[in-house]
């Protein structure tokens, strides 16, 4: 009987259902690139002032933010740089913000495209990533023209920066394949994100500077990857006194605690969306 | 020979064919429905060690079967009895829980035309992103494009948004666009109903090139003249099972037979609890109609053209003299399209005695376009008929299918001629 069949179908190859990765390479490149695209422009292009209103949300927020803490609370006062520094981070937090909330129904929302379409089933998160990410890229570009007005110099760490903002999409996307696909079976994940993001705003050492955090506190903070991706940036490209994570936690052992966090989330992220993509389709 | 007749002649009895591109062994999928729905995290976490019960839901079992290379291979079966889940399972979008899919070509990733349109962007944008979404790189997307909004005819409509779209239109875009990609095989779920009638032509005209050019097609469909016409094979599911392979014509049959064998409740004839006037003095039952077919098996429907037979069986409470027998069939809506009667027998029934039992018949081919019918019959007496002994108007009824290209409620023999006269000159 097996070896009938063998021989009348030579070239048959079985058929494993959905996943996380398969349906080649291209097509997923093209895929997540092709949809992150669509609705990036979908978001910022559809209207006439669509360009400065994808500004205005991370700039509104860090004008109100500096106005607070430099105005009214002391807290930014005395810092050299305070503004550039509250503004890098305020950019890099609303990205991860935005790639996460919008992360958490995204494959609900996709719902058509999800059961009636094959396709790697990671596309969904990642795209969601990437449709931040190039909404991040768009704001770095006047975000480098207020930090070069507001006096800082340019240095050699500048060309380090791109790592940064790298690594802070791969965390995202760990995040974002958690998310997504636990939302699938519990709808209390959206507010619960809400809230979480809302504790990481606060505690990321976005609206205030490292040092102003006491003592072993520090190494608290910075094992939070974002928190310690916004201090890296800090201090490559606004103030070098500001010391990297590790410098700060004490030593490059210290140092390596953010990375592990970050490893472990997008490894987390990965077995969990991996092992949930074969039936999202079915469960939605 | 050409591919299609190579295709039909090696599929022609309904035998699996020889080579297939996709081989389907024990599919087997079942849906788990957890009883409680457990849909917060904070229900989770409250209840850590309550088992979720879950109800099995058997949707598809031990299916097994082969499809060719440049068939059209046709899916049928009634609502909720798996064909999508089938399909979706073929194309890898839900994962079967036993047995194997196999195929040997690239399958079309979509089960349904214009998955993945975004009615805010125009036709341009979304011809695009389907073209990638249904495999190709935006570079081939770019190439192709033109090819593609020619064959749809909709150049001029390039720039509209997509949501501004007929709903026909739509799917001439989408269907462009599918015919288009690289595919081998194509799946489709139920699509061909929304195009206009030169539209769904077009799209069958491409099926045949494609099938042609060697490329298959494996379609979900509940038109039966669809599958008569198109399909070299096809599927009858039922319940998740396969209830019938092979020949589309035996398989599209024995759907409507099927669907009709179940029929639902009848209407009740009116008047059903007005007080109306005193009941007539029962002088005549009618103990049982019934519909048969040629062998004699009664029957709830009935295949157009066949002989049916329809039985009426009275028993008589008193003697009636000069009786006058009449059964008739009326269309759903009440259009009586043919009787038959004694009343022009140059010799009337004999007399009938009391507590007799008379069995009338009526033979005919069943002329009748698709739909229910309903079948009533009368024994009159008197020598007008004015005198009703037994009447009722729905005494039974019965489906009539399969009929084609018949223009009006019935069939009736007829010659249709026509002759030429020359133009009379003006003035
Ligand atoms: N994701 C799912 N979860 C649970 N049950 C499902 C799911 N998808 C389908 N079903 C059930 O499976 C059965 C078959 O559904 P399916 O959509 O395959 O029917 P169908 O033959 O395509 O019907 P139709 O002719 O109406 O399109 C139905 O009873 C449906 O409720
Ligand atoms: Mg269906």
């Amino acid at each position: 009987m097996s070896a009938r069949a063998a021989d009348e179908a030579p070239r048959l190859r079985e058929m494993h259902g959905p996943s996380a990765f398969a349906g080649g390479w291209q097509r997923f490149v093209h895929l997540t690139w092709t949809i992150a695209l669509t609705d990036f422009r979908l978001t910022y292009f559809g209207s006439v002032l669509g360009y400065l209103w994808s500004l205005v949300r991370p700039f509104l927020t860090f004008a109100v933010l500096l106005v607070v803490f430099t105005q009214i609370f002391n807290a930014g006062k005395g810092v050299p740089h305070f503004a550039p520094m509250l503004l890098l981070g305020v950019v890099l937090f609303l990205f991860f913000a935005e790639a996460t909330n919008s992360a958490v129904s995204a494959v609900v929302n996709r719902e058509s495209l999800v059961r009636k379409m094959q396709f790697p089933r990671l596309v969904i998160p990642l795209s969601v990533v990437l449709t931040a990410a190039l909404n991040l890229a768009v704001n770095l570009v006047p975000v480098a023209i207020f930090v070069l007005a507001s006096g800082v110099e340019v240095r050699a760490t500048w060309l380090l920066a791109p790592i940064v903002v790298l690594a802070l999409v791969a965390f995202a996307s760990g995040v974002a394949m958690i998310l997504s696909s636990l939302y699938v079976r519990f709808r209390d994940v959206a507010p619960i994100w809400a809230v979480v993001s809302q504790v990481l705003f606060y505690g990321s050492a976005v609206i205030y500077t490292i040092d102003q955090v006491p003592g072993d506190w520090k190494r608290l903070v910075l094992a939070n990857p974002v928190a310690s991706l916004i201090q890296l940036s800090r201090t490559w490209v606004v103030d070098p006194a500001q010391g990297t994570p590790a410098q700060i936690m004490g030593g490059a052992a210290w140092g390596l605690v953010p990375l592990a966090v970050g490893i472990a989330v997008l490894a987390l992220g990965l077995w969990v969306f991996n092992h949930e993509a074969p039936r999202i389709a079915e469960r939605l | 020979m050409s591919a299609v007749e190579t295709a039909r002649a090696s599929v022609g009895d309904g035998r699996a064919p020889e080579l297939p591109v996709i081989a389907i062994d024990g599919l087997t999928k079942t849906f788990r429905l957890p009883r409680h729905r457990v849909s917060t995290l904070k229900e989770r976490a409250l209840h850590p060690l309550r088992r979720t019960v879950y109800d099995e839901l058997r949707i598809l079992q031990d299916v097994s079967f082969t499809v060719g290379r440049g068939e059209f291979f046709g899916i049928v079966g009634r609502n909720g009895s798996g064909k999508s889940t089938l399909l979706k399972c073929l194309a890898g979008i839900y994962r079967a829980d036993a047995g194997s899919i196999r195929v040997a070509e690239r399958l079309v990733p979509f089960i349904e035309l214009g998955v993945g349109f975004n009615p805010d962007l125009t036709a341009r944008d979304n011809v695009l992103i389907n073209a990638v979404m249904m495999g190709l790189s935006p570079r081939e997307a770019r190439n192709r494009f033109d090819a593609i909004v020619d064959f749809a005819e909709l150049r001029e409509f390039l720039d509209l948004k997509l949501k501004n779209y007929s709903s026909g239109m739509q799917v001439r875009l989408a269907f462009s666009t599918m015919v288009h990609t690289d595919a081998d095989v194509l799946l489709i779920d139920e699509v061909l109903a929304v195009g206009d009638a030169a539209f769904q032509q077009k799209c069958f005209d491409v099926f045949h090139d494609l099938r042609d050019r060697g490329r298959t097609v494996v379609l979900v469909t509940h038109d039966m003249t669809v599958v008569e016409r198109f399909c070299h094979r096809a599927i009858l599911l039922d319940e998740g099972r396969i209830a019938l392979v092979g020949d589309p014509i035996d398989v599209g049959q024995r759907y409507l037979q099927r669907n009709f064998e179940a029929p639902g409740p009848l209407p009740e004839p009116e008047n059903g609890d007005e007080p109306g006037p005193e009941p007539p003095r029962v002088r005549a039952d009618i103990v049982d109609v019934w519909v048969q077919d040629a062998v004699g098996r009664r029957v709830e429907a009935v295949v157009h053209g066949e002989e049916l037979e329809v039985h009426c069986l009275y028993e008589s409470h008193e003697a009636i003299d000069r009786a006058r027998l009449d059964v008739w069939i009326d269309s759903a809506e009440d259009a009586r399209v043919f009787g038959a009667s004694t009343m022009d027998w140059a010799e009337p029934p004999r007399a009938i005695g009391v507590g007799e039992r008379l069995h009338v018949r009526v033979r005919l081919r069943n002329p009748f376009v698709d739909g229910r019918w309903h079948v009533g019959c009368s024994l009159l007496a008197g020598s007008a008929g004015q005198d009703i002994v037994a009447l009722d108007n729905r005494a039974a009824s019965f489906v009539s299918y399969g009929a084609r290209d018949v223009y009006g409620l019935a069939r009736v023999e007829h010659q249709l001629s026509y002759d030429r006269r020359p133009a009379e000159g003006p003035g």
